[in-house]
């Protein structure tokens, strides 16, 4: 008979109507950091079960030193992507400022401290163009950093003449990013941790201050932001501004790693970093993600590109497999994105 | 006898108009290029009313209301707040004067919780160096506020303020736009079609939430569609004809279909 399944329990069904799989797609819409960890801890299962070389610990301080500069970036676009925009000029950004700061430490004689401070001006000068053109121009933000991109690569180009200054004719300040010390038997260099601090900085931020919602606000509905009371260009301006302050920050933590600050590396790390925030479970559509996610991508795509290596697979397996990833993100966000009603 | 001169009641009034108004607006005129919207529109709205707009489409309902809370400047005409004359620039000068207004398209946002969207853009710092220097917010404050808040209002089906708007029905977005418009003792509550996209029992709960916002004091323009709804709520209604007010009635002094009638211009009122 056919009554056992239709008594079995009336209740079940009005308790929860929703399938496991529904069940889990809830959990991750509301946890948009929870898919990335996952596959974080799965890739470096898998990849340390394939060779024993992955879990060691210089390897894995390895990762996170290759991870450090597109790392620092990517939370620079996290918070662009937030606002449901696209910073395409991230790299060059980087590298314009990179090469600023190495120039007037190494050429003038200025104090490194100059350096710096010259360095974090031209990010925020850099950020603050971008943010003109979106919020006063209209530019779709697409267009305006597609053309801030050139605009900052040429000028990094002309400025250093195409020459690279070596980290040794530097002050060690410049470079002091790239040193490392060890922390429980792994090498951790200074980079790593200022991209942390910068992380951590902008997690409170966004969370815990009218600002970080307001972020959040702009990215989800502009017209329901300003209906609400917000400046939505101020808001705008000022996370170009911030990303600005994000971007030298990665040039100098680029000048360490690099032990060396050129105007043809890193320029197009402006795709990488929309890989790790995308992979970080951010939406590219605004409104939601958090930060955390964004240094969970990085790390995956660090994860991916070393253990394919250590599998000694060609370089050009990486990529494929960097650009699965990217698909694969994007396509689970979608489903997720499905329970808005 | 009185003889109370009212231009266009033809009824008795239900509201003696004794109290001073709240908000008045006199020969409001708004024109776009060669359409004119308001074409000389006066408005009172009463301490403890609510008080609809009726009118049918191009009727000058939206323009009104829009240059009642900011959103469009009026060419003539002024705009007084407790007596006192205002002058509105932009939907937050309206709102820091204390008439909050909830769209028909929903202000809120979606990934945004129900306490985070109801203290947008007027969060709450924490007190001391946390808030000053790190303007830090007062999350667990702003939620305690946000609860007490929805209970006021008697708002019960929302339990969890921590819980994304997306999350929530029509009705219940609805709900959290109104509580929004309701809290931080805003003088006037503009309501904009606020029931359109609602059903029947979701719209239920929408009136009820209006009902316990005019028992609170706070009086209520209400702008719809629904004459059902209209009639329900109501107790002044400004028809809206042509740019003009074509009369103030009530539900005691004109059926529907009247009002339906002065609406369209097949009666005089």
């Amino acid at each position: 008979m056919t009554t056992t399944t239709a008594t079995a329990d009336p209740a079940a069904e009005f308790l929860d109507r929703r399938s496991p799989l529904e069940r889990a797609r809830g959990v991750l819409h509301r946890y948009p950091a929870l898919s990335p960890a996952i596959v974080l801890v799965l890739s470096v299962i898998v990849f340390g079960l394939l060779n024993d070389r992955f879990l060691a610990l210089s390897n894995l301080s390895l990762i996170t030193q290759q991870v450090a500069v597109v790392g620092t970036l990517a939370a620079a676009q996290t918070l662009i992507i937030l606002t449901a925009g696209i910073d395409l000029s991230v790299g060059a950004v980087m590298v314009l400022a990179s090469m600023v700061m190495a120039q007037v430490a190494s050429g003038s004689g200025a104090p490194p401290v100059l350096a710096l401070a010259f360095g974090l001006l031209v990010g925020m000068a850099c950020g603050g163009l971008n943010g003109f053109l979106v919020t006063r121009l209209k530019l779709p933000p697409f267009i305006a950093t597609l053309g801030t991109f050139n605009v900052f690569t040429a000028i990094a180009l002309l400025y250093s003449r195409g020459a690279t200054v070596r980290g040794g004719d530097m002050p060690a300040v410049m470079t002091w990013t790239g040193t490392t010390f060890p922390v429980f038997g792994v090498r951790v260099s200074t980079g790593v941790l200022l991209m942390l601090g910068a992380y951590l900085v902008l997690a409170v931020a966004l969370s815990r201050t009218a600002w970080g919602k307001h972020v959040y606000a702009v990215g989800d509905d502009k017209d329901a932001a300003r209906l609400s009371g917000i400046s939505v260009n101020r808001v705008l301006l000022s996370v170009y501004l911030t990303a600005g302050v994000i971007l030298a920050l990665a040039a100098w933590i680029q000048i360490g790693r690099a032990n060396a600050a050129s105007p043809n590396v890193g320029v197009d790390m402006n795709l990488d970093s929309i890989t790790a925030v995308v992979i970080g479970g951010t939406s590219l559509f605004g409104g939601r993600g958090v930060i955390w996610g964004t240094l969970l991508g990085a790390l995956i795509v660090g994860v991916f590109r070393n253990g394919l290596s250590l599998a000694g697979l060609d370089v050009l397996y990486q990529t494929l497999a960097v650009g699965i990833l990217v698909i694969v993100a994007v396509s689970l966000d979608q489903w997720i994105r499905k329970v808005r009603k | 006898m009185t003889t109370i001169d009212d231009t266009s009641t033809a009824g008795t009034p239900a509201v003696v108009p004794d109290a001073t108004p709240v908000l008045q607006a006199r020969g409001l005129v708004k024109t776009f290029g060669r359409v004119v919207g308001l074409d000389g529109v006066d408005l009172d709205l009463y301490p403890g009313e609510v008080l609809a707009i009726i009118g049918d489409n191009g009727a000058g309902k939206s323009t009104l209301v829009k240059c009642l809370t900011g959103a469009e400047t009026p060419d003539q005409g002024e705009i007084l707040l407790d007596g006192n004359k205002v002058h509105f620039k932009r939907p937050q000068d309206a709102r820091a004067a204390g008439i909050e207004t909830v769209y028909q398209t929903l202000a809120v946002s979606p990934s945004l919780d129900i306490a985070s969207n109801l203290f947008l853009g007027r969060e709450v710092r924490r007190p001391g160096f946390l808030g000053t220097v790190l303007r830090l917010t007062d999350r667990a404050g702003m939620r305690e506020s946000a609860r007490r808040e929805l209970r006021e209002l008697g708002i019960s089906t929302l339990q969890d303020v921590t819980v994304p708007v997306e999350n929530l029905s029509g009705g219940q977005r609805q709900a959290v736009a109104v509580a929004r418009a309701a809290a931080f003792g805003s003088k006037v509550v503009v309501l904009d079609e606020p029931t359109a996209a609602l059903g029947v029992r979701e719209s239920g709960q929408v009136l009820e939430l209006v009902r316990t916002l005019r028992d609170k004091g706070v009086p209520v323009i209400i702008i719809s569609h629904n004459m059902p709804h209209v009639f329900e709520i109501a107790d002044r209604i400004h028809v809206q004809r042509l740019g003009r007010c074509a009369a103030t009635i009530t539900p005691q002094s004109h059926t529907m279909t009247e009002a339906v009638a002065i609406m369209t211009g097949a009666a005089q009122a």
